[in-house]
């Protein structure tokens, strides 16, 4: 069906040289293909969440009844810093960057992102930099500062281990990575689009990820200021945060809540994108009022940046400027209020299947307003005097961040797995899962505003009987089960869906958007031809032109592939994680102050990113005899 | 586990959804906190028809546009309406408007700064891992644990931290104030009903941060300038009829005790202790011990002194003893008589300061269902 050609190898100075394995580790290793990328990415997210519910889990059994002693107040503190950083870090965001890796390029009939061996440093950044900060459980004991960090309890005088530098370094790196993928997604978005793809006809996730990446480039810079003031603190003795000397602590809320508020969007906005895929996609419609909820979620990304002291109302930043950041805050549930309205009206008037993935995108809509509400409640700082810091918090941000984004996720996941993989999942069993993950998150999450109210904080190792918690808390650790039954039940669907699911086919779901007019799992040059673009709902208006008033586009537009070069494929590289074990290896050193293997992984860094400047084009060139649409 | 559902569930029913309690922000005891208390239950009014309109527009949209079997129709291809998306822009902004003000009116009349007047009582608030100081400018002295204010008086607390961040929140009279070290913050409170009232630190601050409790007493303004009284003299007590008294008060110089501990009472013109620790002077008039952990019951503080490791994790109180040192729980208890004996109006252990103590009990009993 294809025959490949080799592109010239005629290249400087070559290193290493380029791999071609199309099998084995040794290809994952080395692999620039998005969707490779993508799976990897997917699969280490959905690892650290493991961790990250191992350790909710051992929480929950520990706040199961008041005055327990299951785990030590300082692992408890481990356990919830590990928890929060590695799920909003780790797992969620990354998660986020998973699929838009997998499904940016083939939403918009491009054959891989801009640069595919940054992508490939993008993710070996992260995973290694995750990684590393899960070491330190065995190295003297985790980060136990929450994920927030305040200081000055990251002060050496305050911390003295070396859990706060696994923090510091370990997220300052895996920010590299995140900052490398949101620009490599942004050029790709801008420039890669098919022919005929404006930008008012991208589909909506891909939009959200334009957004979102925007949104990280600006986001984390003054996160990675924050972080590196605290690493000069404990690692070469400046002051930034150290209170005797005349620090003022504060400024660390600020640097790190810029970042954080904006952060909160990053992990919602590709959640609002799969959401406005998948409900078009189950409704047989057009998503409802396009242009306004691109701009609606503009808005909420814009506004997102001048929100960030509603975090830090009990701070004393006195009437004036709490005034202010709460009628910001008030004003960015406007254009999250109009969404939920535009994907009710998405239902409206449509055909509506439910599948699991519609279950999810039905229990978002409850949550994510749920969460909204009490959104707007902890918008009002005197009443968030009483909320802040408490379970009322914890369950708020669950709601909007679990059950917002983590639920959308597992949605995703059902409506993606048949094209990444070519095998259906289990319809039966992803709704009995369902069940126990709805039931459960809400069993868990909701009694938390409870004991939020009666007076119970959060990042407590325990509480004491008597003072009304223990109903709502037994609650909460019950629910657990309930929604750890619904997830090892997803995960069981899943490899039983890998090994012995029923063949997909490409359109499954009867879909809307470019990647389903490609195989299932997409050949790994993604289309045989151009697609080419007249209307929102590429894929829809080729299959129903009429339904939407376009004209059938004629396959022959599209077949620009077949020139005299074919499609160009990226050779594999090895620069990308030889690049990124430098940094880790680095980082080690500094920690340990071993400043002859900081040195050392220093100068093997650079060396390794000229290397990866001078390696040259590479790859092959695929020429699809094949015409037109495969079927 | 599964056997105690049924069970939980019967509580819950029983407790007939009961949210008194005594860090309850639904049972609020003074000016402060009933206003955020009515912020919240505005809100809660305000989104009852917007959940009733998404809720019910979501299950319309189930029901009656649900794909039936066999069916292939492809529905019409709306693009979206201008009308309704005016329409729905607008229901937003009117919710936001109608939070907005309430809000922004309570935000000044909470949160601005405030000049304290003869009247009012100032309090310096400072936070320490895990325990609290509380300092009286106007009366010129320092108390640990236990913030004794009249009922009536507008409170004003200035909150600092000697280390890391702390937040003080007693939820009954108002929300929390971060402690911030070089910060000058502040927060008023004000109680309108006698009764212990109970608090805890709410921001962060490692080890043993969930037992960094402390309770707030509200008595009448005569009571309460007793107390003052006696903590601006302390009473000396050199001897004691009591001869557990007498072996405790030997014992806290022998066992260190004093090298921390402030105790007024203990000597006159010999300062004991530092002020980077609780001060126990007057320890007779306390109703808690461990900054708030344990009711100050003599066995109670004689478990604390033996072990307060076990009591409170992580606490930088040393145990005096090794492990198998026979003296230890007759020591201890000594010790215990003798702190509870500190100010105590019979100088007998146990006496009536013990009434507090059971206030503090019965509070509990009466809020927590």
């Amino acid at each position: 069906m294809a025959t490949t050609t080799h592109a010239d190898h005629r290249v400087a100075s070559q290193l290493l040289r380029r791999p071609t394995w199309t099998k084995g580790l040794g290809s994952w290793l080395t692999t620039v293909d998005h969707k490779r990328l993508g799976i990897l990415y997917i699969l280490t997210s959905f690892t650290f969440m493991g961790a990250a519910s191992i350790e909710a889990f051992i929480m929950r059994l520990q706040l199961m009844r008041p005055g327990q002693q299951l785990v030590s107040p300082d692992t408890f503190n481990q356990l919830f810093t590990m928890h929060g950083v590695t799920m909003v870090f780790l797992a969620i965001m990354p998660l986020a960057i998973g699929f838009a890796n997998y499904f940016v390029p083939l939403q918009i009939g491009a054959r891989d992102l801009a640069f595919p061996r940054l992508n490939s440093f993008g993710y070996w950044v992260y995973a290694m930099g995750g990684l590393m900060i899960y070491t330190s459980f065995f190295l003297g004991g985790a980060p136990d500062v929450g994920w927030v960090a305040y200081a000055p309890l990251t002060s050496l005088s305050a911390n003295p281990g070396l859990g706060v530098d696994f923090y510091m370094f370990g997220l300052f790196i895996s920010g590299i990575g995140t900052t490398a993928t949101a620009m490599n997604l942004i050029v790709t978005i801008v420039n890669m689009r098919a022919p005929g793809m404006t930008f008012m006809r991208m589909p909506v996730f891909v939009w959200m990820m334009l957004v979102t990446s925007f949104m990280i480039i600006f986001a984390f810079p003054p996160l990675t200021i924050a972080f590196l003031q605290v690493i000069l603190d404990r690692t070469f003795g400046t002051l930034f945060y150290v209170p005797a000397m005349g620090a003022l602590p504060i400024l660390w809320q600020h640097l790190f809540w810029i970042f954080g508020h904006p952060e909160v969007y990053i992990i919602i906005l590709p959640a609002f994108g799969m959401i406005s895929e998948m409900i078009p996609t189950f409704a047989r419609k057009p998503l409802f009022g396009y242009p306004v909820m691109v701009l609606a979620s503009i808005l909420i990304a814009f506004m997102g940046f001048a929100v960030w002291t509603h975090h830090m109302f009990t701070t004393g930043l006195g009437p004036v400027v709490n005034t202010a950041f709460s009628l910001t805050s008030f004003i960015i549930g406007i254009p999250t209020g109009v969404k939920i309205f535009n994907w009710l009206g998405t239902l409206w008037g449509g055909s509506i299947r439910f599948t699991v993935s519609t279950l999810y995108c039905i229990a978002f809509l409850v949550t994510f307003t749920l969460g909204g509400i009490t959104g707007i409640m902890v918008a009002m700082p005197t009443f968030d005097a009483q909320a802040h810091d408490t379970y009322f918090v914890v369950a708020h941000f669950h709601y909007v961040m679990g059950g917002g984004a983590l639920l959308t996720f597992l949605g995703a996941v059902y409506y993606w797995f048949p094209k990444m993989t070519g095998k259906m999942l289990n319809e039966a069993v992803g709704k009995w899962a369902f069940a126990f993950v709805a039931v459960g998150f809400h069993m868990i999450f909701f009694p938390q505003h409870v004991a939020g109210l009666l007076g119970m904080p959060r990042r407590i190792q325990t509480y004491p009987a008597g003072i009304g918690l223990e109903i709502w808390n037994f609650m909460s650790t019950f629910g657990t089960f309930i929604m750890a039954v619904g997830l090892i039940l997803v995960f069981g669907s899943v490899i039983y869906g890998l090994r012995k699911g029923r063949p997909a086919g490409n359109d499954p779901w009867d879909a809307r958007t470019l990647e389903w007019a490609t195989s299932s799992p997409p050949p790994y040059y993604n289309f045989d031809y151009q697609p080419v673009v007249n209307s929102i709902d590429a894929f829809w208006a080729e299959k129903y032109p009429e339904s939407l008033h376009v004209e059938r586009i004629d396959r022959s537009e599209g077949k620009k592939y077949e020139g005299s070069h074919g499609i160009h494929v990226p050779g594999q590289s090895w620069y990308p994680i030889l690049a990124s074990t430098a940094i880790i290896v680095g980082s080690y050193g500094l920690m340990y102050d071993n400043w002859v293997l900081a040195v050392i992984s220093g100068f093997f860094f650079i060396f390794m990113i000229f290397g990866w400047a001078f390696e040259g084009v590479g790859g092959h060139h695929v020429h699809v005899e094949a015409e037109g649409h495969r079927a | 586990m599964w056997r105690a559902l049924p069970v939980a569930l019967i509580a819950l029913l029983l407790s007939g959804c009961s949210l008194d309690g005594p860090q309850s922000t639904f049972s609020p005891a003074g000016p402060v906190a009933e206003e955020q208390l009515g912020l919240f239950m505005w809100t809660w009014y305000l989104s009852i028809p917007v959940m009733a309109i998404v809720g019910g527009v979501l299950v319309y949209v189930i029901v009656r546009y649900r794909r039936r079997r066999n069916d292939d129709t492809i529905p019409g291809q709306t693009h979206g309406n201008v009308l309704l998306e005016v329409a729905w822009t607008t229901i937003p902004v009117i919710i936001v408007i109608l939070v907005a003000v309430p809000t922004v009116r309570s935000i000044f009349r909470l949160q601005s700064f405030v000049e304290a007047t003869d009247s009012d009582v100032v309090v310096n608030v400072v936070g320490h891992q895990w325990w609290w100081s509380f300092e009286y400018p106007q009366h010129g002295f320092t108390t640990a644990n236990e913030l004794h204010v009249p009922v009536g008086a507008k409170i004003i607390l200035h909150l600092d931290s000697a280390d890391v961040l702390h937040a003080f929140w007693a939820p009954r009279l108002g929300g929390k104030v971060d402690l911030i070290p070089n910060q000058d913050n502040q927060l008023w409170l004000q109680a309108d009903e006698e009764g212990v009232f109970y608090g805890q630190c709410a921001e962060l601050c490692l080890g043993a941060h969930a037992y960094m409790r402390f309770r707030v007493i509200v008595e009448s303004q005569e009571a309460y300038d007793a107390w003052v009284a006696t903590h601006q003299q302390p009473e000396i007590m050199l001897v004691s009829s009591d001869p557990l008294v007498s072996q405790g008060r030997q014992l806290v110089a022998t066992k260190g005790c004093i090298g921390c501990h402030t105790i007024d009472n203990y000597a006159e013109g010999v300062t004991v202790g530092q002020p980077s620790f609780p001060d126990l002077t007057n320890f007779g008039q306390r109703t808690s011990v461990g900054a708030g952990v344990l009711d100050a019951t003599l066995e109670n503080v004689a478990a604390w002194i033996a072990d307060p490791q076990s009591i409170k994790p992580g606490n930088y109180m040393p145990t005096l003893w090794t492990e198998n040192d026979p003296n230890r729980d007759a020591e201890a208890h000594a010790i215990a008589a003798y702190l509870l004996s500190l100010g105590a109006p019979d100088t007998v252990a146990g006496g009536s300061d013990r009434q507090l103590a059971d206030a503090a009990g019965a509070n509990m009993a009466a809020g927590g269902n």
